[in-house]
């Protein structure tokens, strides 16, 4: 169920308050955060987020549609990159025949 | 014959079983519909006059997108999910359920017909 619309987008207050002080100062530099739940508000477009996936610090560069979502949406915490082929398995399994 | 929005000529039921073969309207649209165009809902598709047909068009028209409005519409949602690389668009690139449903089994709605894996020795017994 969607979240009610009464108490407003949720965001973490502490990336709030980052985003503000790299905004106001101007720089551009990856905001490194552990807060994936929290909504990208429209104050963060052209912001880059360094979103924490659990091993890594993923680069995301907010754009004007992306405002809405969450940061997490944005960097992936699983890696699948697909099964071994059928063929390959057999190869594999014959080289280990020949070693005993 | 009785052509609404586009290609759908469903003669020979009643209206409002008839308009639910156009994409994008259901049962309960095809009966607002005939409340709003004040038509009895028994009626037969070839039992309308052409101020009826004409209504219907109308309400169709102005308030619900349809057919191939409809289908751009969704396919635009889909495109923008996934040039946005998201984790909804990421899956509807892999062609995986998106709405975090298991895939372990089934999911066969999205993946497609089961494919066996060449190769995969069956478990004998003894």
């Amino acid at each position: 169920m969607a979240r009610s619309v009464w108490k407003g987008p949720f965001v973490d207050m502490t990336l709030i308050k980052k985003a503000q002080k790299v905004s106001d100062s101007g720089r551009k530099e990856v905001i490194k955060t552990w807060s994936r739940r929290s909504t990208i508000l429209p104050q963060f477009v052209g912001l880059t987020f360094g979103v924490y996936n659990g091993t890594k610090f993923i680069p995301v560069s907010v754009s004007e549609n992306m405002v809405g979502h969450k940061l997490g949406e944005f960097s992936p915490t699983r890696i699948f990159k697909g099964h071994t082929t059928a063929d390959k398995k057999i190869v594999t399994k014959n080289v280990g025949l020949k070693n005993e | 014959m009785a052509r609404i929005s586009g290609v759908n000529i469903p003669t020979n039921k009643k209206i409002n079983i008839a308009l639910t073969y156009i994409f994008g309207i259901g049962p309960t649209r095809a009966s607002n519909i005939c409340v709003k165009a004040s038509i009895d809902q028994s009626k037969r598709v070839n039992q309308l006059n052409e101020d009826e047909v004409t209504k219907i068009r109308e309400i169709i028209e102005s308030n619900y997108a349809v057919e191939g409005d409809l289908r751009r519409e969704i396919s635009m949602n889909i495109k923008r999910l996934t040039d946005l690389g998201c984790y909804r668009g990421l899956r509807h690139r892999k062609r995986l359920p998106v709405r975090g449903q298991r895939t372990h089994t089934n999911a066969r709605t999205r993946k497609g017909k089961a494919v066996a894996i060449a190769g995969k020795k069956k478990v004998t017994k003894g």
